[in-house]
C-alpha cells in the first residue's frame, strides 16, 4: 500500500499462563492505509483487543512484527514517537479521565509531551471543539454523561495530534444516545481531519459505517473487505459467534426461503427498497 | 390478582432542598405480576435505576409506597429485610462486585447471609450455578481467573442462589458479544421458567427487550409515558424517537414499507416476524 500507517507481519501473541502459554493472536498480516476508517469486529476473546494493544506498543509481539509509520514497535527508542502517532481510547470513560476540569484533563497528554503552554491552550481548544465539547471546557467530568465523558477521552487523545486513533469498544458502556454521539465524533474526525481510525467493536451497526471491515475469530483474520461484502458471509459470521445487521439477516432468511433478494442492502432504506421491489 | 410488587405514587428527589435538587421519580405507579417477564426501558438519567433501587429497599421513597406481596416494605425493619430476600437485584457490571476466593464461596455469600443451613446453601449454590451454565469444575476456581462473560454469570448466580421471587437485572447484557448476550438471556429465561419467578430487566436496547419481554414499561423524566405489550409500545414510534429511544430496526423498515404503499402490518419487531409477514403477504398476492 502506498501510504501505510499500520502494518503487522505474521504477528503472534501469547499471554503467559500456567502450563502452556495462551495463544491469542495466531499470525496476523494487515496493512492499514492512512486516512481510512477501519472497523475490527470479533466476539469476546477473538483477539481484537489484543491486536489493538499492539498498535501503539502497549503490547509487544511474541512473534512477527508491528510497524507504526514504518517504526518497529519493538524498538524502544521509538516508543515516544509511536505513542505520538497512535492514540488509544478505551472502553470505560471513567478509567481514562484524570483531572477535575474538562480542559485540564484534555491538556494532560500534550503537557506530558512537553508542548509549550500557549500551544497546549490552542490544541485543547481545537480538540474540544472537534468533539463538540468546547462549551463544557470548564465543567467537572464526573458530572457529564457517559457519551460526553468518552468524547472528552477522545479529545485528550486528539490534543496529542496523533495521525491515528485506535478505539477499543468505546461505546460498549454507553446508551444509544451516547453511542450515536461518539460514533458521529469518530466519523467527523476521520472525514474532516483525515485521522486514521481503527474502531474495535462488536456492534454490527457501527462496523457497517466503516470503509473497511476486518473480522477476527480465534486469533485470526477470517474476513476483510468493505462492510457490504463482508456481511454477505452470513454463515461464516454466525459460525464465528457474530450476528449480521438485522437488515442482512432478514434478506438472508428470505433468500433461504427462495426469494430473489440482494444481500448487500445494509441500511434501513436500502432494505425497505429491496423488499418494496418484490412486494409492490 | 394482587401484583407481587407495586409502587404507589412513588417519588424520589435527590439532594432535596439544595441547588442540586433533582426529581428522579415523579409519582410513579408501577406494578409487576407473579411470573411476569417485564422490560423497563429508558435512557441514561430517565430514572430507571432509581426505580429499581426502590424495589428492594436500597433507596427510601421521598414520598409514596413500595409494596411487595401487598406489604409496605418500610412498615418495619423486619419487613424491609424480608423484602430484600424476596427481591433480588443484579447491578450493572456485577462482575466487578465479585470478591471471594472461589466461585463457590462467592455464590454462597447471599444464601449464607439468609441464615440457611450448610446443606441448603450447597443445594442452592449448585442449582444456581446450573442455571447460569457454570460447570462444577469452575466452582473451585478463583472468580478472577474467569472470562468477563463467565464472571457475570457467577455474579448473577449469586443473586439467583437466594431464590428471589422477583429477579431484577440492570443491563445484564451490556458489553457482551452476541453469543454472550444470548447465553445470559437464556440463563434468565431458564430461571424464570423453573421458578415461575417475576423477571424485571432494565435495558436501553429496544431490540433485545422486544424479543424477550411480555410487557414493556418506558421510563422518561421520572414518569411512565408508555407501557404495554411490545407491539403496542412500538406503535408509539414518534414518541419513542422524541424520548431518544427509537424503535427496533424491523419496525422502522416496515413503517417505511407502509409509507411506500405496501400493505404490511408495521407492528413487527423481530427478524422472524418480519420474515413471516413478507411470506404471508406474498402468499396473499398469490406470488408464492
Amino acid at each position: 500500500m502506498p501510504n501505510t500507517i499500520l502494518k503487522t507481519e505474521s504477528l503472534t501473541f501469547s499471554y503467559p499462563a500456567e502450563g502452556a502459554p495462551k495463544s491469542v493472536l495466531q499470525g496476523i498480516d494487515l496493512e492499514i492505509e492512512a486516512g481510512t476508517f477501519v472497523a475490527v469486529l470479533g466476539h469476546n476473546g477473538s483477539g481484537k483487543s489484543t491486536l489493538a494493544k499492539h498498535m501503539n506498543a502497549i503490547l509487544l509481539p511474541s512473534g512477527g512484527k508491528v510497524y507504526v509509520s514504518g517504526m518497529d514497535t519493538a524498538d524502544e527508542s521509538k516508543l515516544l514517537d509511536i505513542r505520538r502517532t497512535v492514540g488509544m481510547v478505551f472502553q470505560n470513560p471513567d478509567n481514562q479521565i484524570v483531572a477535575n476540569v474538562v480542559e485540564e484533563d484534555c491538556a494532560f497528554g500534550p503537557e506530558n509531551l512537553g508542548v509549550p503552554p500557549a500551544e497546549i491552550r490552542q490544541r485543547v481548544n481545537e480538540a474540544l471543539a472537534a468533539v463538540g465539547m468546547y462549551d463544557h471546557r470548564g465543567h467537572a467530568p464526573h458530572l457529564l454523561s457517559g457519551g460526553q465523558k468518552q468524547r472528552i477521552a477522545i479529545a485528550g487523545v486528539l490534543a496529542m495530534k496523533p495521525k491515528c486513533v485506535v478505539l477499543d469498544e468505546p461505546t460498549a458502556m454507553l446508551d444509544p444516545i451516547g453511542r450515536r454521539e461518539v460514533l458521529e465524533t469518530i466519523r467527523t474526525l476521520n472525514r474532516e481531519s483525515g485521522v486514521t481510525v481503527v474502531l474495535i467493536t462488536h456492534h454490527m451497526d457501527e462496523a457497517a459505517q466503516a470503509d473497511r471491515l476486518i473480522v477476527m475469530s480465534g486469533g485470526k483474520v477470517i474476513a476483510d473487505g468493505v462492510p457490504k461484502e463482508v456481511f454477505q458471509h452470513v454463515e461464516e459470521l454466525k459460525a464465528a459467534g457474530l450476528t449480521v445487521p438485522g437488515t442482512v439477516a432478514l434478506l438472508w432468511e428470505l433468500r433461504q426461503a427462495g426469494l430473489d433478494l440482494p444481500l448487500d442492502a445494509l441500511s434501513d432504506e436500502e432494505c425497505a427498497q429491496a423488499l418494496y421491489q418484490i412486494l409492490r | 390478582m394482587e401484583p407481587i410488587i407495586e409502587t404507589q405514587k412513588l417519588s424520589h428527589i435527590y439532594s432535596a432542598g439544595t441547588p442540586f435538587e433533582h426529581i428522579a421519580l415523579d409519582q410513579i405507579d408501577f406494578s409487576a405480576q407473579k411470573g411476569e417477564y417485564l422490560g423497563i426501558i429508558g435512557h441514561t438519567g430517565s430514572g430507571k435505576s432509581t426505580l429499581i433501587q426502590h424495589l428492594n429497599g436500597l433507596l427510601k421513597p421521598t414520598s409514596g409506597k413500595v409494596l411487595v406481596e401487598g406489604k409496605d416494605i418500610w412498615q418495619d425493619k423486619a419487613t424491609t429485610r424480608w423484602a430484600r430476600f424476596q427481591v433480588g437485584l443484579v447491578f450493572q457490571y456485577p462482575e466487578y462486585q465479585l470478591f471471594e476466593e472461589t466461585v463457590y464461596k462467592d455464590i454462597s455469600f447471599g444464601p449464607k447471609n439468609m441464615g440457611l443451613n450448610e446443606q441448603e446453601v450447597d443445594r442452592r449454590v449448585r442449582e444456581a450455578a446450573g442455571f447460569v451454565g457454570l460447570a462444577d469444575s469452575v466452582l473451585e476456581q478463583s472468580p478472577f481467573e474467569l472470562s468477563g462473560g463467565q464472571k457475570r454469570r457467577v455474579a448473577i448466580a449469586g443473586v439467583i442462589a437466594m431464590e428471589p421471587a422477583v429477579l431484577i437485572l440492570d443491563e445484564p447484557t451490556a458489553g457482551l458479544d452476541p453469543v454472550g448476550v444470548e447465553q445470559i438471556l437464556g440463563n434468565i429465561r431458564d430461571y424464570h421458567k423453573a421458578k415461575n419467578a417475576t423477571i424485571i430487566i432494565v435495558s436501553h436496547s429496544m431490540e433485545e427487550m422486544a424479543r424477550t419481554a411480555d410487557r414493556l414499561v418506558v421510563i422518561n423524566d421520572g414518569r411512565i409515558p408508555i407501557e404495554g405489550a411490545p407491539a403496542e409500545v412500538f406503535s408509539h414510534g414518534e414518541e419513542l424517537e422524541a424520548i431518544g429511544l427509537g424503535v427496533p430496526q424491523m419496525t422502522r423498515i416496515f413503517h417505511r414499507l407502509n409509507a411506500l404503499g405496501v400493505d404490511v402490518d408495521p407492528s413487527v419487531y423481530t427478524v422472524e416476524q418480519a420474515k413471516t409477514a413478507v411470506m404471508e403477504l406474498l402468499k396473499r398476492k398469490g406470488m408464492m
